[in-house]
């Protein structure tokens, strides 16, 4: 690793006061992407400025029945809050479909948020990537792109994002709290991950001088009926090749409300809110479940290695919406698909 | 993230002094000075001597390094020494008393729960850190739970055995 400076932050003031003071240093929390990332040379950064004892470790319900994480709270602990697994089961069958135990032991709510791409490209600093290395090139496009995107691809950049959680809080409607010189913003959870277009580099839209302090769910769990199906090259501790996040509200066999969000298939979660208008007020069966894939996969595009993620985002997609209406989620433990 | 981030390589960067950290390692106060960007591992094998801990990886992605950090398991080549100041760490080391194994140490003898043995430290602190969560009740889930822990030898049904024996459930 290459050497750097350490320091503690006080508390969020201090904490952003010092990454508006040096452009070059970098928060650092659980540490599970960024010093792996620094271990590799992709992330240099000058200084650390560890926030890892701030008091953002709270999950707390609101006075409109909605639910505050604090961005330090480690996702094993999100994910068994009973609040989490009562509420909002979706959200915690996520994170248990992602990384390993120990790691999400580690990992922060905010961390997971901003972590980086696993593409191979993106992690070789031999090779040329858009992404590390803005206008240097992108390798994934005519290169090994079995784990790469489908949808909102640029010519930039194919890569996608490896969260699990995400994809929950897509689907969720959270919100994304973040704190700034100016103080504090809010934003629309699907305005958090930007698409790559010509500019890769930047994976999200927080500012370089801000910090993440919170997600906050809605109080709309869809606790009865949702399921989150992820398909990967191993049964456990793989990143996903596609994963859908399903949840219904149903009249009987009629869907009042639905949520729909896919990983492993774009730069950022892929939420679509068309198919899920498409999906409003019709019956729930494996017919409406199709179509409503077709509308989510209508302008997907393949390479060399991944258009099998075409057809089988289709299949999980189906899956998941009958796993969901059948108020059967899937098992994060025993992972048969029924 | 950020745009402005990168670093120029040619700009010099202060190297900078080594920061005292304070552990309690298997219930004995250790002080030491390491530089920042050492890790809890380096920090346990080079500086303290304790090498049952071990590399493998050293991205946490093999769960060979898996320490116990007041009370959680943790991969610890992805933690830097300085950030845990004041914790608690129990290693393979601390896992016996007066002599007489843990459970789940006996456990993996009784199971031959390994091959070449060099998974193992990090298997059975992993393990202590599953039952003390009381999260895992099936096979099912002692093997999901326990994915973060790669043996290449393939011994895990006799992992689990020795897992679902030191649960009271074999």
């Amino acid at each position: 690793m290459i050497n750097f400076q350490y320091v503690r932050a006080d508390d969020v003031a201090d904490a952003v006061r010092r990454i508006a003071a040096d452009p070059s240093a970098k928060f650092i929390a659980g540490g599970t992407n960024l010093i792996d990332l620094m271990k590799e040379n992709v992330e240099h950064p000058s200084r650390l400025i560890d926030i890892s004892r701030l008091p953002l470790k709270s999950v707390e319900e609101t006075a409109d029945g909605s639910l505050r994480i604090g961005a330090l709270v480690p996702n094993s602990d999100l994910a068994y809050h009973p609040l989490v697994a009562q509420r909002y089961p979706l959200l915690a069958s996520a994170i248990l479909a992602g990384a390993s135990q120990q790691l999400r032991n580690m990992a922060s709510t905010g961390g997971n948020l901003l972590q980086r791409t696993r593409c191979y490209y993106f992690y070789d600093t031999a090779t040329p990537c858009n992404k590390r290395e803005p206008g240097s090139g992108c390798s994934a496009r005519n290169g090994l792109n079995r784990m790469h995107a489908i949808l909102g691809t640029s010519d930039s950049c194919i890569a996608t994002h490896p969260s699990d959680m995400c994809v929950a809080l897509a689907a969720l409607d959270a919100k994304v709290y973040v704190a700034g010189p100016a103080g504090e913003r809010v934003m629309a959870f699907a305005d958090f991950h930007r698409l790559p277009g010509t500019t890769p580099q930047r994976d999200t839209n927080l500012r370089s001088d801000e910090i993440v302090t919170a997600v906050e769910l809605p109080a709309q769990g869809f606790a009865g009926h949702y399921s989150y199906l992820k398909i990967r090259d191993r049964l456990s501790y793989a990143f996903a090749l596609v994963s859908v996040a399903a949840a219904l509200e149903l009249d009987g066999d009629t869907i009042k409300q639905a949520r729909l969000a896919l990983g492993g298939v774009a730069h950022k979660p892929w939420r679509d809110t068309s198919a899920e208008a498409a999906l409003r007020g019709q019956a729930a069966n494996p017919a409406t479940f199709a179509q409503a894939a077709d509308l989510v996969l209508r302008d997907a595009k393949g390479f060399a290695h991944n258009t099998f993620k075409i057809d089988l985002a289709r299949k999980v997609i189906v899956r998941a919406l009958t796993q969901a209406a059948r108020g059967t989620p899937q098992s994060q433990a025993n992972k048969k698909i029924r | 993230m950020a745009l402005a981030r990168k670093r120029a390589t040619d700009e010099p960067i202060q190297v900078p002094d080594k920061i005292a950290v304070s552990l309690i390692v298997n219930d004995v106060e250790r002080q030491l000075k390491v530089a920042p960007w050492t890790t809890l591992l380096d920090a346990l094998r080079d500086h303290l001597d304790l090498t049952g801990t071990k590399k493998g990886c050293d991205h946490g992605q093999c769960g060979a390094c898996t320490v116990l950090v007041d009370g959680r398991r943790i991969n610890s080549c992805l933690a830097l020494a300085v950030m845990k100041d004041g914790a608690k760490v129990t290693t393979i080391e601390g896992l016996a008393t007066d002599g007489v194994l843990h459970p789940l140490q006996q456990a993996f003898i009784d199971h031959d729960a390994f091959q070449c043995g060099y998974c193992t430290p990090g298997q059975i602190c992993s393990a202590v850190g599953l039952l003390a969560e009381g999260k895992a009740k099936t096979a099912d889930e002692i093997r999901e739970l326990m994915s973060g822990n790669i043996c290449r030898c393939g011994a895990y049904p006799n992992i689990v055995a020795a897992i679902l024996q030191a649960m009271g459930r074999s």
